[in-house]
């Protein structure tokens, strides 16, 4: 008799499947607990943990006063003593007061160690622009924690990836960096299956198929990049790859190298400022892998090097399609 | 706030008990096994200057003087409590079962020194000042939801209490009243900076009044009003009564590290002088002789075994297995990624001169 698996899915949002994948962790495992400002009875600024208190309780979702560096910390003192944490900084942008926690204990707990000690612990945060959002609550600062060695950056794109990396990030042995684009988190609606299921961290998808340029991109630039992507190859044939790396350390060097040697041309867009970012260590993989493929220059469409400026201004800032199919053009131009 | 904190004493430094009250509980048999600890870590603390000095270990951070604050407090420790250590507090380490020679591969500058014993809840000596204050909140409130009774003891010093760190560790420790006893050793200066310039407020205990919680103040340098009154704070968390904030007024002879030099800002006299009057070890020695429980042959006797147990650290610790790259590279992550692959690799192949 042939049994066949039929998964249910729902629509939902990505702040809602951030939701699920909370739900379905704490519901798997009795070691996973929240903690965080206002996630409690308020469920978040945002919603994430809406609902979770009321279902499984102030011991395991648990509000905690206003102070990032003693959230991180006791979230680190409660990994390396048998939880999972999974702390949430309400933006990105209010992170650096716990920056000493993540670079100094909980990056290199395991390596200071040697393995006697881990911090299997997530640490979820809101980032990015493009929200009207006040001064700080706008930055996209993930190339300060790409060159912190001992934990792995994760960034989702859609509901579904949101879900499915979540669920990782929370069983890796590791501390994660979960940062969640505040500007898709009710963008739109994907399909996520119900119950468990999971991406493994550190491998990019590829969202669109071309054979002229490579557009990498992560978070809230990818419907960007895609819409660029369509619109020029609707306007001038030119048809894209367009991959969305959703693990910013480590790189997916393998997915990067395939497309750029198919391509030999590559457009990296980040929404974070240009100097030490991310697109950095995409170049050095593709000079690394890809260098006598390449058939013009990489280019990079990234904010400035400023601090982000305030909101009336930040469409002047942040990539957009425009300055996309721009570099695109650029690169097949030269 | 001086008065509200008055610092308690139990036994004086001339050896006299100044609180009848712990006659009966000051038995030969504790008074004999604190002075035995805090000789054992003066030893080693003595002897790791010296190796210091010769060139057989890195930097070295000295706590002779302070030897009743950790080991009184960590002496009322149990197995499966936590230990969050500074770098200053291996007399606390070393007293809790992390072993000698573990303790001198730290100084030699090996991540095998950072290696706690399976069973023994100590965590790496934490450098960055206070961050170690919301870990051990953390693994106490840990403890709380298994439903243990086990506590966690966190160390600092007294310009850890100028870090926002110090706040948040108490606070949180406060707010989900956490089984944390926070041991303030201070011993006057941060460096070289003196208390009077580290804070306006006349004590550390009086900080505790902020989270209401508990706050006493001892004399650091008396082991028995160490031992019992952390004993006590211990007691109180594990029966669910929350932290205590204990600020234990003691005094480091020597400078803040090997690479220091405390003739810059601080009094030498005071140090020699403290040597006759506040030792912690001399007043215990004069309290049990009075007594007639030990005498110079039998302190003699101590010294002797200590020293054979040092020398034999010393050996085990100089003739360990040189680190291997593997310790730089397979550690970082549970299971290394490509990157640290490809840079291991290379590195090896480098080595062994494949071009």
């Amino acid at each position: 008799m042939a049994i066949s698996a039929r998964v249910e899915t729902r629509q939902m949002t990505l702040v809602q499947a951030v939701t699920d994948a909370l739900r379905t962790m704490l519901r798997e495992r009795d070691d996973v607990l929240l903690l965080g400002e206002d996630i409690g009875k308020n469920g978040g600024v945002f919603r994430a943990t809406d609902g979770l208190m009321d279902e499984f309780g102030e011991e395991r979702v648990m509000d905690t006063p206003l102070a990032e560096s003693g959230i991180i910390g006791s979230a680190i003192g409660m990994a390396i003593n048998g939880f999972r944490p999974v702390a949430e900084i309400q933006f990105l942008g209010f992170i650096y007061p716990g920056l000493n926690q993540i670079m100094t204990h909980a990056t290199r707990m395991r390596s200071r160690s040697l393995g006697r000690y881990s911090v299997p612990m997530v640490i979820r945060a809101p980032y990015g622009g493009g929200v009207r959002a006040p001064e700080i609550h706008s930055d996209s600062m993930e190339a300060l924690f790409t060159h912190m060695p001992g934990i792995k950056v994760v960034v989702p794109s859609t509901p579904y990836d949101a879900k499915g990396l979540l669920i990782s990030a929370i069983e890796d042995p590791d501390p994660v960096l979960f940062l969640e684009p505040l500007r898709s988190y009710r963008a739109g609606r994907g399909d996520v299956p119900e119950g468990k299921y999971s991406i493994e961290l550190g491998q990019a998808a590829t969202l669109k198929e071309g054979n002229d340029v490579s557009i990498f991109a992560w978070g809230a630039m990818i419907p960007k990049a895609l819409k660029a992507a369509e619109k020029i190859e609707q306007e001038q044939g030119i048809t894209c790859d367009v991959i969305d790396l959703r693990t910013l350390y480590p790189l997916d060097k393998d997915a990067i190298s395939a497309s750029v040697q198919k391509t030999g041309r590559a457009v990296i867009v980040h929404e974070a400022q240009s100097t030490g970012g991310v697109s950095g260590d995409i170049m050095s993989v593709i000079n690394d892998t890809s260098f006598l493929y390449l058939r013009s220059p990489i280019e990079r469409v990234t904010g400035y090097d400023m601090p982000v400026p305030m909101f009336s201004l930040e469409d002047e800032y942040l990539p957009n399609e425009d300055r996309i199919r721009h570099a695109i053009k650029k690169s097949v131009n030269f | 706030m001086e008065d509200q904190f008055p610092i308690r004493e139990i036994l004086h430094g001339d050896g006299k008990l100044v609180d009848s009250a712990y006659e009966s509980k000051i038995t030969e048999k504790l008074a004999k096994s604190l002075f035995y600890k805090m000789l054992r870590a003066r030893m080693l603390d003595q002897k790791c200057f010296n190796l210091q000095r010769q060139g057989r270990i890195g930097t070295y951070v000295q706590y002779e003087g302070q030897e009743a604050s950790q080991i009184g407090s960590s002496a009322a420790l149990e197995e499966g409590d936590w230990l969050f250590p500074t770098y200053r507090d291996h007399g606390a380490m070393l007293t809790f079962g992390y072993p000698m020679q573990t303790l001198l591969l730290l100084w030699k500058g090996r991540f095998a020194g950072n290696v706690a014993p399976q069973g023994k809840n100590i965590v790496p000596p934490s450098i960055p000042i206070a961050s170690q204050l919301p870990q051990a909140a953390g693994a106490a409130i840990a403890e709380r939801k298994k439903g243990t009774d086990r506590v966690s003891i966190v160390y600092f010093g007294d310009g850890a209490t100028s870090e926002g760190d110090f706040h948040e560790g108490i606070n949180f420790a406060s707010v989900f009243n956490a089984p944390t006893i926070f041991f303030n050793q201070n011993n006057g200066f941060a460096i070289s900076v003196p208390i009077a310039k580290q804070m306006k407020s006349k004590t550390i205990a009086q900080k505790s009044q902020a989270y209401d919680i508990e706050g006493v103040r001892i004399d650091g340098n008396d082991v028995f009003a160490v031992y019992f009154t952390t004993l006590d704070a211990i007691k109180k968390a594990r029966r669910g009564d929350g932290p205590t904030l204990i600020e234990s007024v003691t005094w480091r002879y020597n400078a803040h590290t090997t690479t220091d030099d405390a003739s810059r800002y601080r009094n030498q006299e005071e140090s020699k002088k403290r040597r006759e009057t506040t030792d912690p070890l001399l007043r215990v020695e004069r309290f049990m002789k009075a007594k007639g429980w030990i005498d110079d042959n039998w302190i003699e006797q101590q010294r002797q075994g200590i020293t054979t147990e040092i020398n034999d650290a010393i050996e085990a610790a100089e003739n360990y297995p040189q680190a291997g790259v593997d310790e730089l590279f397979d550690y970082v992550f549970e299971k290394p990624t490509w990157n640290l692959e490809e840079q291991k690799r290379a590195y090896l192949d480098m080595k062994a001169g494949v071009q």
